[in-house]
């Protein structure tokens, strides 16, 4: 076992069990940091990939703005931060079958990924991915960049106006 | 054996199975938007996996990262309307709020 | 003029009174004043012009034609199709005129004598209609025209006699009008049936044909009876013969004119005109039949007569038993002088009555002058003097009363001595010497009551003041009446005014022959005519007539089916070949030479209720024929007239056959082919004699008690007592109704109504009960089993509906599993 799968077990490891702390732990602030764990974990398997710019983006996007914000967002709503599994039966049965489909939904994606034939074919060159990144989102998607941009600035303008408080 | 395409399907496949758990089990909103940070986040390790193993090249890194802005867009604006919601009802918990319906 | 333009004429002439009861029905609150009469009696004048331009050209320019016809198929019944037309011959012709012209003139009457009335133009409508329906009888030449229209002359009448239908008098007199005709036409009604039934055809002509060729209805010359009654039912109803005779005089209550017209040309007309329309089928029996009921008729009717006071019910009476002398007549056979006397009586009857009506009309013109309403203008004992004041009416009044008496130089002396001749004939021939008497004494007794109404109403000196202050009417009154008493007198009809026989009227209106075959008919009658060789083989058959040779019969034999078979082709095969058969073997049993047995006249007549055995024995029928038609003349001397028989017209065939017999006719004087004609035309002189001195007798009975008082009316009638009260009540002929058809009615109604009660409305109440029950069961099934299903399909959609509803909860979350089950199944699915 070489040194690269150790990393990669590891960095599996991390955004599973983490993932799992998410959708389970009962405390939110909990579900929270081991989100954080996750984006980490996420943003390794991306520079195991060779994908190194989208892991910086993974970390700075996620964990420095989106992570951020939902903190602030567990904090702000304080009162929410108990049991919301509901108690008694028809609450146990309904996170029964949400596991019963989860289960097959793994399982099932499991199975199609491995058993898919994907068209596979070696990447040509793995180095300065930022700079054919930057080529490209100025050249060939520069419409999907501008349309991104556009999309961000009608979102941070929508949020800002949402979440004011009201007169 | 050697780490391929298929560990990061599966991990991937995992995460997303994960993700739809949160969302289908958790009352709290922001939990839910969690859950969905999850889903998106399996799906941008598919990208990135096919870029690498599937010849899809650079061209998945373009998709990973329209998906991460996406999914910014999509946080700020969902706990944008949290907010609201948790204002006018102090509470946001989805099945209450399913009360807005009426 | 052609055949078609004649047709056409008539069809106008008949659609003309209705085109005036069209515009008078329809313009009837716009037309001021007497323009409605006007209209009317202008279109019926035009109507009168052209029957007369129909008649004379019928007679003059197609005298060989017996009847010129146009037939049609109306429409189709089953498959087949019910023919219908329009026919005239010279009896239309005679009786076109004789409506158009009364008709005419009591239009022309009504215009002065109805000025006053407030239903003025109604009134004239309804006279149109009730010519329409006069003229469609007359040019009918089928039953079913004629029924229709028979019926229509039935409505109108009622229409017009319930005029004044304030009166409660004139509006049961209407329906007793029309209930009692109601009674005649059901029989007319069936027998039309029966003979449809038995031939499939309305038009006359088929069906004289067929029954010439021996077709009897029901295989039956019973049944052949039967009709013939039943279809003179209706001329009974219509004719008022008795027994329902009583509702001619209770018509009274309609206007005069109405009277005058219903009793000179129009209902009562009817029904003689149709006896003498449908003559030729009528066998010996009902023939008696007919001959009785007008015998019967005529004297109670007379009789009647005598004792009654109100001006215009002596009338009355006096028709109904004139009526009974044209019935009696046509009944003995008599059958021009039956129709003679029926045109005779009109022209004098319808004068009677528009002098009484003028005379009422004076007598109420009179009454409001001295503003009395309590005395009865119509009440003979009221009048008297009305000679000196009335000297018009008087004296047409009297030349009409003359006329009906029967006083010679008149048309009623012809006629009714023609009839008179006719049963004293008939009486010579089979005995019924009841018919004779009874027309005697009946032509006396009209002679008295005549005598006496004009006696007593016009003569002496005036009973009221209303009488003193009669005066005389307007032209347009009086003119009718010269007209009609100018047509009483004689030289109309016939240059010699002792004897018709050759005035024009007998030579266009032939004796009728018989369609009846031999066995049961009278013998003396004549046979009906056909160009079909078959029907030479009857005449052969009926009157002994031997064909030449057997090579002769050969020859003709093979006609027969076809002429058989092609005028009904719908008949039961069985029958014509039965009918058939009966021929062939007639023809061969035929023989003049076998049987000469001597038989007395009177039994000439072979029972007619055995007739279907006597057709297979043919002697019986044949041989006393022979006897009385030609006892002398050899076999040679008839078979020489074979050929032209056949081949010849009628008159020609007749003179020929009365030549071949001439030792035993008078050197062929008249065109008489058979006994009866002889026979009355050797009665004629008795009958004249005999009816003079009836007649001489009433009319001087009448002048000693009325004009010279040499007895006093009211102590003879106190002597006569019972006789006295039965004439005055009219033979108590409405109460006997009254008791027995009435009270009969009521009972059976009653009875009915009991049956209703108890048995229907008992059967109603029980279906009532079971559907009761049965809806109680079926709503208890209804409840439980139908609305049990409902139930149950609408439980299970609501049970499933409520476990299906529990997948739409609203929340989001459960919708994203369901979401990503579903596309979990469709991947694994299309993988």
């Amino acid at each position: 076992m070489d040194l690269f799968e150790i990393i990669f077990y590891f960095f599996a490891a991390i955004v599973l069990v983490s993932a799992l702390v998410v959708v389970l732990s009962k405390n939110i602030m909990y579900s929270a940091f081991s989100l954080l764990f996750t984006f980490f974990g996420v943003a390794g398997l991306f520079v195991l990939l060779n994908a190194d710019f989208v892991g910086i983006t993974q970390i700075m996007v996620y964990v420095g703005g989106i992570l951020v914000l939902i903190i602030f967002g567990v904090m702000i709503t304080t009162k929410v931060t108990g049991v919301d599994i509901k108690e008694g039966i028809s609450g146990k049965l309904q996170y029964a079958g949400a596991g019963i489909i989860t289960l097959l939904t793994a399982i099932f994606l499991s199975l199609m990924f491995i058993n898919g034939k994907w068209i596979t074919g070696s990447s040509t060159d793995v180095h300065a991915t930022i700079h054919q990144i930057g080529t490209l989102l100025m050249t060939k998607y520069i419409l999907a960049f501008e349309a991104a941009a556009i999309l961000l600035l009608i979102a941070f303008i929508g949020a800002a106006l949402i979440g004011r408080r009201k007169a | 054996m050697a780490i391929g395409l298929n560990h990061y399907l599966i991990v991937s496949a995992i995460l997303f199975a994960l993700g739809i758990f949160g969302i289908i089990t958790r009352k709290n909103a922001i939990m839910v938007l969690m859950g969905l940070e999850l889903v998106l986040n399996s799906a941008n390790i598919n990208f990135i996996a096919f870029s690498k193993f599937g010849g899809l090249n650079i061209e998945g890194h373009l998709a990973a990262i329209f998906v991460i802005i996406l999914a910014a867009a999509e946080a700020a604006v969902a706990l944008a309307i949290i907010l609201n919601i948790y204002q006018n009802w102090r509470n946001i918990n989805v099945d209450e709020i399913a009360k807005m319906k009426e | 003029m052609g055949h078609n333009t004649l047709l056409i004429l008539a069809t106008i002439v008949l659609l003309l009174p209705l085109a005036s009861f069209l515009i008078l029905v329809t313009n009837r609150k716009r037309l001021p004043g007497r323009s409605a009469g006007i209209i009317g009696t202008s279109f019926i004048g035009i109507g009168l012009i052209l029957s007369i331009i129909i008649a004379a050209h019928k007679m003059v320019t197609f005298k060989m034609l017996p009847m010129i016809q146009y037939k049609f198929d109306w429409f189709t019944v089953g498959n087949i199709p019910v023919k219908v037309g329009i026919g005239i011959d010279n009896i239309t012709g005679i009786m076109l005129i004789v409506v158009m012209l009364i008709s005419f003139l009591v239009h022309l009457f009504s215009v002065e004598y109805m000025r006053d009335d407030v239903r003025f133009s109604r009134y004239f409508a309804y006279l149109g209609v009730f010519t329409f329906s006069m003229l469609g009888i007359v040019i009918a030449n089928n039953f079913f025209f004629m029924y229709i229209f028979w019926e229509l002359v039935g409505l109108s009448s009622y229409l017009l006699i319930g005029h004044w239908y304030e009166k409660d008098s004139a509006s049961n007199a209407a329906k007793k009008a029309f209930i009692t005709n109601r009674i005649g036409d059901l029989g007319f009604f069936i027998g039309i049936m029966i003979l449809y039934f038995s031939y499939n055809s309305f038009m006359f002509d088929e069906i004289f044909t067929k029954i010439n060729y021996g077709i009897l209805p029901f295989d039956s010359g019973t049944m052949l009876t039967v009709a013939g009654i039943l279809i003179f039912c209706g001329a009974i109803g219509k004719s008022a013969q008795f027994p329902l005779h009583v509702w001619l005089p209770d018509a009274m209550e309609g206007p005069t004119p109405v009277s005058a017209l219903i009793h000179a040309a129009t209902m009562v007309a009817a029904g003689v005109y149709m006896t003498a329309r449908v003559f030729p089928m009528f066998t010996g029996w009902a023939l008696i039949f007919i001959a009785y009921t007008g015998a019967i008729t005529a004297f109670i009717a007379a009789t009647i007569a005598i004792t009654q006071n109100d001006f215009k019910r002596v009338l009355a009476y006096s028709t109904v038993s004139q009526l009974g002398y044209m019935i009696m007549g046509l009944g003995v056979g008599a059958f021009t002088n039956g129709f003679f006397h029926l045109v005779t009586h009109a022209w004098f009857k319808a004068c009677l009555f528009l002098a009484s009506g003028s005379v009422i009309f004076a007598m109420h013109k009179a009454a409001h002058h001295f503003n009395d309403h309590h005395t009865d203008a119509q009440d003979i004992r009221n009048m008297g003097g009305l000679r000196k004041t009335m000297p018009l009416t008087y004296y047409t009044f009297l030349m009409a009363t003359i006329a009906i008496c029967g006083v010679p130089f008149t048309s009623g002396f012809l006629s009714k001595d023609g009839i008179l001749a006719g049963t004293l004939a008939y009486a010579q021939l089979n005995g019924h010497w009841l018919i004779p008497i009874i027309g005697f004494s009946a032509a006396g007794m009209t002679a008295f009551y005549m005598f006496r109404l004009a006696i007593v109403a016009f003569h002496g000196q005036p009973k009221t003041e209303i009488a003193g202050h009669t005066k005389e009417n307007n032209w347009v009154i009086v003119f009718p009446l010269v007209l009609l008493a100018t047509l009483s007198l004689w030289f109309f009809y016939s240059g010699n005014p002792l004897d018709p026989s050759k005035g024009w009227f007998h030579e266009k209106v032939k004796p009728q022959p018989t369609a009846v075959l031999g066995n049961l008919q009278w013998a003396f009658l004549i046979p009906y005519e056909s160009k079909n060789p078959s029907h030479q083989k009857v005449l052969q058959r009926v009157y002994g007539i031997e064909p030449k040779d057997e090579m002769d019969m050969m020859d003709e034999m093979p006609l027969k089916p076809e002429a058989m078979g092609m005028p009904n082709p719908h008949m039961k095969p069985d029958a014509k070949s039965a009918n058939q058969q009966a021929l062939t073997d007639d023809e061969m049993m035929v023989n003049p030479h076998t049987g000469k047995k001597e038989m007395p006249n009177d039994e000439m007549m072979v029972n007619p209720h055995t007739g279907k055995k006597e057709m297979q024995n043919e002697e019986m029928m044949v041989n006393p024929h022979t006897q009385a038609m030609a006892p002398n003349s050899s076999t040679a001397k008839v078979d020489a007239h074979i050929p032209q028989h056949a081949e010849m017209g009628k008159e020609k065939a007749k003179n020929d056959e009365h030549k071949a017999k001439g030792e035993h006719g008078e050197a062929g004087a008249h065109h008489a082919f058979n006994k009866f004609e002889e026979q009355s035309h050797a009665a004629h002189i008795p009958a004249m004699i005999i009816s003079l001195l009836c007649a001489g007798i009433g009319m001087l009975l009448s002048f000693s008690i009325y004009q010279f008082k040499f007895a006093d009316p009211d102590k003879l009638a106190l002597k006569a007592g019972p006789f006295y009260r039965l004439s005055f009540n009219k033979w108590y002929f409405d109460e006997i109704y009254n008791v027995t058809v009435i009270g009969g009615t009521m009972l059976f109604s009653k009875l009915l109504g009991l049956f209703d009660n108890k048995v229907v409305d008992g059967l109603v109440n029980l279906s009532a009960g079971i559907t009761r029950v049965t809806s109680y069961f079926v709503g208890h099934f209804d409840n439980i089993v139908v609305d049990g299903l409902v139930n149950l399909s609408a439980n299970v959609t609501g049970f499933s509906g409520n476990i299906i509803r529990k997948l739409q909860t609203g929340r989001v979350q459960s919708y994203v599993a369901f979401t990503i089950t579903g596309i979990i199944i469709l991947l694994y699915y299309f993988w």
